[in-house]
């Protein structure tokens, strides 16, 4: 049962549900607290160090808010000195640390480092003191879906955390330690050689510009529809630019999926826009084909069929196409052509 | 067999040997003696005894405690006399063997010291001198004295007694016993044992886990490899003990993979054990079932951290896991209640119950209660693993214990608690040695490393040589720690070869505050206290480097400069010679000149320069 | 399918694929979860995460086997006496749902007698499993419930799938463990859309909605529905379709959207087949191998291309959008065929859109009666959908079963061999399995990224089969059956058993099919492509 917890946080008046943490209560009334590392449906792990907040009263000390649960009558400051000062130093080693070519990144404007620097903001002097890296760290390409470019990754654990917890794969964790710590594969190997399976949700997840999917490009518009590969029936949104598809992302409120996607349905559309595609109906003349008019086709195939109606006619249908292709299908095959010679791949 | 007569047996071993009219040698082998060549030195006696057939026992045994004097070896003769012998090599064995073994001569100038009643003539009295008065050796009453690969041995000192009693009482009773010791954990957090034990033994569910920490990770820490090397079974007694009072059924011991003979004789006694009955199932014919296992950790330092230790056993990458959390005792290992404690923690208990929790309250102080262990190091005459009461001042371990600073220097600072601790100077030397009291100081307890610096250690060059160890041991989860520590190392190394700017300090404080206050788990929340402990005692050394550009210490190679005496060059063109730059100009028999333009600052000139001349000086800041 | 029919009157998924994720219990067999269903094995591996106990039977050791309580790999083709094994484990430990027996069910006891037949000696004996891993699972299965069961293609494609599929059912019934959430028996069908295709009648037997085309009430109701007289007897099946072919009894053959050229059993005859048709149009989005043998190719619409409904394995039925303007001249395949009727003079092909044919279908099928566009506009159903204010069904048989009698039916079973038998020359075992990265092939092969992640086919075989052989890992090898050889890089795995090697089939340089049996099982016409005898020699 979650029962109703009144708190305050800055001085307004929040109502949380129970078992809920400070940083989910604040976010849902609409009050920022800087984070990298939460995401809503991993386990808060606490790394980053961002989302602290000062509980005053009895219970008076600074902890982080995405693992700290409300409770009733707390009292909550998101900004104190204390607190900003921890964050600005915080930000600058970040950002000191990070490949800040945003123009060329792919997050660019939906970054969460962004928006937390932006936040938090910066002392220059302070940050002009830091060392930047003497050189950038090799981007592993190995996947040809994905890239993932270390100089960008805040190490926030979010894929680590995806990979484990929502797709029980565990391709990936963090490997080395101090600053030379990143995230690969077993024995920091690329991740092609790891058991990545490629289903790209770690990408989804990345608040920065670490994992992209490779030859980005944002759409136009998207449409919401149905995966064409297994009979799991994942929702899938695609994104259409030109004409073409671009993009494919989980569908939150599908049911069968709830948002997941795996590697044909995130990156297996690319078979539409591929050049081999039939455009054109063709008809064999002497052993080659020819590419023909609807017309010509059509009348050619009505001719031919109308010559052995009955049982001498068989139509395979697909299960690829939708149902309402196939029930014309089966009705034209039955109806028409005057037989139950009808079946599809079912069995394979 | 029952107990008492397993006991019974292993005290009549014991006692053959003691009474055992042949001489008897003890080589002092652990890991610390081995270096310095003890399986040499043991194989010299037993060749040795064997080419002239002597009749005598060699028994191999563990630390004793005074490095300085290894290898260690003890003679015992029929006649009483109990000698040490320090730093013996093949040469002093065989001499030994010759005149001491064979003949009546003890050689009284390689002895350190004479231990009991018998008194040798020329000999002093080893409990007597410095080094081991002062000193209360409880948890190391066994070290160095029994053979730790023989479950007899242990036994007869009382071994396993502690765990038979335990099982005599109810689960809450030795608890009870533990809290009436006062014993805090060893690890350096100081959290009372017994309330953790209680805290194990209130969680619910069916299976919990014992885990004791060996993953002795600090710089120049070395207490934990000579107690699990030297004394295994009172670590595995200790924690069967803890098994029984929080209905544990199984144990895990992390230690780390460094230390293979720590490895080796942990696991001979868990062997031992098994055969004697006091682990596996029905022990000591009781209902208890118990069980051990050795789990190699594989180096990291931030595993000696509980939650990082804990999921290093489970298989997954050892990360400390962030606050608010489960206690251990709660949910630890496999998400069970476990209770986690120090090698040193578990290795009192089998005494605080055979002796009596108000034994070991009755050493110590009102809130730290018992003797602390320290790995003495660094710039004193005595290094060694020594065993203090808690209480006893600073000066009392560095200057008596220790026995001063070595070469005359004088003392600059103390540094406890590894490389979270913090350097404390002079004026802290009367402060007593609790838990307490050294957190005030800005220091800690820590598991029990205690360098000493002297005067020619740059205190810059100090705090930058911890930072090191801690930026690289960042396990890289939280940004303050992962990338400040290494911030800060930077700007440290900056400072030590003169680039530091104006406002360094200031950084450096600002982002260590930060850094402390803000970082995920105890490894960086005390990341930078080496580098502000050194600021606030030591500040007017980091200002010497950054305005004067100068190391007081001499010790910064950048910061210092050679200068050549011209009352007290004698032309005698070593210096000259030496000097890889051809910086060094002169005729001989004339004065020299050092060109500071063309000086590296090697340090050849200084070195070579003959002694009785002693013309090449080094001092603080550059000269132009 | 036929066989749930037969035992639970209704052939498709009995519950939902996120009820996976609260079972206490699933057992997985015939089926590589993580590499064809994916998203569906997320659930499996979402419920262990959360406590449940998964056994995975197989007979090759699968990624899920990481998360599997108990692992049963038996030898290929020995899912009836494994099954019945652990159904006799179940009845002589007094496990079984007494009351759901008695109440919901019929013909336990010729069932039971038929269980006679398998001790555990010979179960063990016949399946290559320790009869304790087989009382383990028994007892997991039984006792930690909800227990749901899934399977796929390693239980159908046999040529005794029938059977397999009524071991399952019959062990689900035993236990109540059917017609409550998180239990149930669940085929996983293979395509997005293949459970649509039977729903809409694209069978040779039934009608839209299953409706015999033998009753002479579902014709009358077609033929009044459709204006014009049907044809009283049940059509050929797809293997049957390629025999009559062969034999001439069938001149015309239209195909929409498949490639029997990789993915029929014993492809070469597909091949003759069709080579021998009189006329065959073929309607694709891609000249594939078997495209390239017709006579007229139509340009299909891609699924990004038209609107419609896709119906998945757990009978969810989703509304596909059109994103795109179809390439070129290419057609939704529902257009052409309309074309086509309207050319043959036919009426009742004027449909404005894919919403007009749904609601057509709907009026004649019963189950997806309720089901409109204005409706799937708002979210999906799960059929049985009866009227338009029904909300769908997560789980079926939760009152009653499908059958006649609706009761639960136990079928007794014996053991049968599996498909193929080896001998001298043809030594070893084939099964077929798949990749994540591929789907059958004519659409994953386009996508050059999967093509980098599953670049080849693989012939996956035990490092003792392979030093007997003397095959080096990565070796190139031929394989040869009673029907074909193909040529393929060897992977020396101990994922196999010993005697028994795996291939995909998504590879046309590796046309695998050309090796598999296509001998049908007797009732559901399956192929048994998951049973071969194979010789295996280096080049």
């Amino acid at each position: 049962m979650t029962e109703k917890i009144e708190l305050k946080i800055n001085g307004l008046s929040v109502t949380a549900d129970s078992g809920m943490t400070i940083l989910d209560a604040a976010l849902r009334k609409g009050i920022y607290i800087p984070h990298l590392c939460h995401h809503r449906q991993l386990e808060p792990i606490g790394a980053c160090r961002l989302c602290l907040v000062e509980i005053q009263g009895e219970w008076k000390k600074t902890v982080i808010s995405c693992k700290t649960l409300v409770k009733e009558g707390m009292v909550v400051l998101t900004e104190t000195p204390e607190i900003q000062k921890i964050r600005q130093i915080n930000v600058e080693l970040i950002v000191a640390d990070h490949d800040t070519d945003c123009l060329n990144c792919f997050q660019n404007t939906k970054c969460a480092l962004q928006r937390v620097a932006d936040h938090v903001g910066m002392d220059k002097k302070r940050l002009d003191r830091l060392k930047k890296p003497d050189k950038l760290l090799p981007i592993d390409d190995s996947n040809p879906f994905f890239t993932f470019n270390p100089n960008r990754c805040v190490l926030c654990g979010i894929c680590v955390r995806t990979c484990d917890e929502i797709q029980n794969i565990q391709a990936i964790d963090f490997v080395h330690r101090g600053l030379g710590t990143k995230v690969a594969g077993f024995g920091d190997r690329p991740r092609l050689e790891s058991n990545c399976e490629s289903c790209g949700e770690c990408i989804v997840r990345c608040p920065v510009g670490a994992l992209t999917e490779k030859d980005a490009v944002r759409p136009t518009h998207q449409v919401k529809t149905i995966c064409a590969f297994c009979g799991c029936g994942c929702g899938v949104v695609l994104g259409v630019r030109d004409n073409k598809l671009v993009s494919a992302r989980g569908d939150l409120g599908n049911k069968a999926s709830k948002g997941r996607l795996c590697v044909k349905g995130r990156f297996g559309y690319k078979f539409v826009n591929h050049p081999d595609r039939l455009t054109s109906p063709m008809v064999k003349k002497d052993g080659n084909f020819v590419e023909v008019g609807w017309d010509e086709a059509l009348d050619l195939v009505a001719d031919n069929f109308a010559k052995n109606k009955g049982d001498k006619f068989a139509g395979i249908s697909s299960a690829k196409a939708t149902n309402e292709d196939n029930y014309v299908f089966q009705k034209f095959t039955r109806a028409v052509m005057g037989t139950n010679n009808i079946d599809h791949c079912a069995r394979l | 067999m029952k107990f008492s007569d397993i006991k019974k047996r292993a005290e009549d071993e014991w006692k053959e040997l003691v009474q055992s009219k042949m001489p008897k040698i003890y080589i002092g082998a652990a890991t610390c003696g081995r270096s310095a060549g003890a399986l040499a030195v043991k194989q010299t006696f037993e060749e040795e005894i064997e080419k002239r057939g002597i009749d005598a026992k060699i028994v191999e045994v563990g630390c004793f405690g005074p490095c300085y004097t290894e290898p260690l070896v003890n003679i015992v003769k029929s006649d009483g006399s109990n000698i040490f012998y320090k730093n013996v090599n093949k040469k002093i064995a065989l001499e030994l063997v010759e005149n001491y073994i064979l003949g009546d001569d003890p050689l009284a100038h390689y002895a350190l010291g004479t231990v009991g009643d018998k008194k040798v003539p020329g000999i002093q009295d080893l409990m007597g001198t410095p080094f081991f008065k002062p000193q209360a050796r409880e948890l190391f009453h066994n070290t160095g004295i029994i053979d730790p690969t023989n479950i007899n041995h242990y036994i007869a000192q009382n071994g396993y007694s502690g765990l038979a009693a335990s099982l005599k009482m109810k689960q809450t009773d030795v608890i009870e016993e533990v809290k009436i010791s006062g014993l805090r954990g060893r690890g350096g957090g100081g959290f009372p044992a017994g309330r953790k034990w209680e805290a194990g033994l209130a969680s619910k569910g069916e299976e919990k886990y014992i885990v004791c920490n060996a993953d002795e990770g600090d710089p120049g820490a070395f207490m934990d490899r000579c107690t699990l090397e030297s004394d295994p079974h009172a670590v595995l007694e200790g924690m069967a003990i803890a098994g029984y009072s929080i209905g544990a059924a199984k144990g895990y011991v992390y230690v780390r993979a460094e230390y293979p003979l720590a490895v080796k004789r942990f696991n001979n006694a868990i062997k031992q054990a098994h055969e004697m009955g006091f682990l596996g199932e029905n022990i000591m014919g009781t209902n208890f079932k118990f069980d051990i296992e050795c789990f190699l950790g594989a180096g990291a330092f931030v595993c000696g951290e509980s939650t990082a230790l804990t999921l290093s056993i489970e298989g997954n990458r050892g990360m400390p896991k962030a606050a608010p959390r489960p206690r251990t005792t709660e949910e630890g290992l496999f998400d069970k209640p476990t209770v986690l404690n120090n090698v040193k923690t578990f290795a009192y208990v089998p005494q605080i119950i055979t002796r009596g929790g108000a034994w070991f309250a009755g050493i110590g102080t009102e809130n730290s209660k018992g003797t602390a262990v320290f790995a003495l190091t660094g710039k004193v005459n005595n290094c060694g693993l020594i065993e203090v009461p808690m209480g006893i001042s600073l000066r009392e371990i560095i200057f008596t214990i220790g026995g001063g600073i070595c070469d005359g220097k004088k003392f600059k600072a103390v540094q406890t608690g590894g490389p979270s601790g913090g350097c404390l100077p002079d004026t802290f030397l009367d402060t007593p040695v609790d838990y307490d009291s050294l957190k005030a100081a800005g220091s800690m307890m820590g598991s029990g490393g205690m360098v000493i610096l002297d005067e020619t250690t740059c205190m810059v060059d100090i705090a930058r040589y911890f930072l090191d160890f801690t930026q690289k041991e960042s396990c890289g989860q939280c940004t303050l720690c992962r990338v400040g520590t290494k911030q800060m190392l930077n700007i440290l190394i900056d400072i030590t070869k003169g680039k530091g700017k104006p406002g360094d300090i200031e950084l450096l404080v600002e982002m260590g505050e930060a850094v402390n206050a803000g970082s995920l788990c105890g490894l960086g929340q005390s990341a930078a206290n080496p580098v502000l402990t050194t600021i606030k005692y030591f500040r007017e050394e980091y200002e010497a480097h950054i305005n004067d550009k100068a190391c007081p210490a001499l010790a910064c190679k950048e910061l210092v400069s050679y200068l050549i005496d011209e009352e007290k060059c004698k032309g005698c063109t070593i210096c000259a010679k030496a000097c890889p730059v051809e910086a060094i100009t002169g005729e001989k028999k004339q004065v020299h000149v050092l060109d500071q333009d063309k000086c590296i600052r090697c340090g050849m000139c200084f070195e070579k320069c003959p002694k009785k001349f002693r013309a090449v000086e080094c001092v603080p800041g550059r000269v132009n | 399918m036929a066989g749930l029919a037969t035992s639970l009157g209704s052939g498709a998924m009995t519950n939902t694929i996120t009820e996976l994720g609260d079972a206490s219990t699933i057992l997985a067999i015939g089926t590589n979860t993580t590499e064809a269903h994916p998203i569906a094995a997320l659930q499996v591996k979402d419920a262990v995460r959360k406590g449940a106990k998964l056994i995975v039977a197989n007979p090759k050791e699968i990624e899920l086997c990481r998360f599997a309580a108990v692992f049963l790999q038996h030898k290929p083709g020995t899912d009836v006496p494994l099954l019945m094994g652990m159904m006799r484990v179940i009845l002589e430990e007094g496990l079984e749902d007494k009351a759901f027996i008695a109440d919901r069910c019929e013909n336990f006891e010729s069932f039971e007698k038929s269980l006679e037949a398998f001790d555990l000696d010979t179960v063990e004996k016949l399946t290559g499993v320790a009869q304790d891993k087989i009382i383990k699972a028994a007892r997991i299965y039984a006792t930690q419930t909800p227990s749901s069961i899934i399977y796929c293609m390693g239980i159908t494609q046999h040529v005794h799938g029938t059977d397999n599929v009524l071991a399952v059912s019959n062990l689900a019934l035993l236990t109540g463990n059917i017609g409550k959430p998180s239990t149930g028996v669940n085929p996983l069908r293979g395509q997005n859309n293949v459970q649509g295709a039977c729903d809409i009648g694209c069978l040779p037997n039934v009608y839209p909605g299953y409706q015999q085309v033998t009753s002479p009430d579902a014709r009358s109701k077609f033929e009044s529905a459709w204006g014009v007289e049907l044809s009283d007897k049940a059509g050929l099946t797809h293997t049957e379709i390629f025999d009559a072919l062969l034999e001439g009894r069938i001149k015309s053959l239209y195909m929409v959207g498949e490639n029997p050229v990789l993915s029929e059993a014993n492809a070469s005859h597909a091949i003759e087949a069709m080579e021998k048709a009189d006329f065959m149009v073929v309607q694709d989005i891609f000249m594939t191998e078997t495209a390239e043998l017709a006579d007229v190719v139509l340009p299909g619409a891609a699924f990004a291309e038209k609107d419609g409904t896709f119906t998945n394995t757990e009978r969810r039925v989703q509304r596909v959008r059109k994103a795109l303007d179809p390439v070129g001249e290419a057609k939704p395949d529902w257009w052409i065929a309309c074309e086509l009727a309207k050319r043959l003079s036919a009426k009742g092909f004027d449909f404005s859109g894919p919403s007009e044919i749904m609601d057509e279908m709907g009026s004649l099928m019963p189950t997806y009666k309720g089901i409109s566009y204005s409706r799937l506009e708002k979210g999906s159903l799960q059929w049985p959908c009866p009227s338009e204010d029904h909300s769908g069904t997560p789980f079926l048989h939760a009152e009653k079963f499908g059958t006649e009698t609706g009761k639960g039916k136990f079928m007794p079973l014996e053991y049968k061999k599996p498909g193929e038998d080896t001998d001298k020359e043809y030594p070893l075992l084939l099964t077929t399995d798949r990749s994540l990265f591929h789907f059958h092939s004519t659409m994953t092969r386009r996508v050059y990224g999967l093509n980098v992640l599953g670049k080849e086919e693989l012939l996956n075989i035990h490092p003792e089969d392979a030093e007997k052989l003397g095959i080096a890992d990565e070796q190139m090898v031929k394989v040869a059956s009673r029907r074909g050889e193909v040529e393929v890089k060897a992977k020396v795995t101990k994922k196999c058993i010993v005697g028994t090697v795996s291939m995909g089939f998504h590879f046309a340089e590796t046309p695998t099919n050309l090796l598999t049996c296509c001998e049908l099982d007797p009732v559901a016409k399956t192929p048994g492509t998951k049973v071969c005898a194979v010789r295996i020699e280096t080049i």
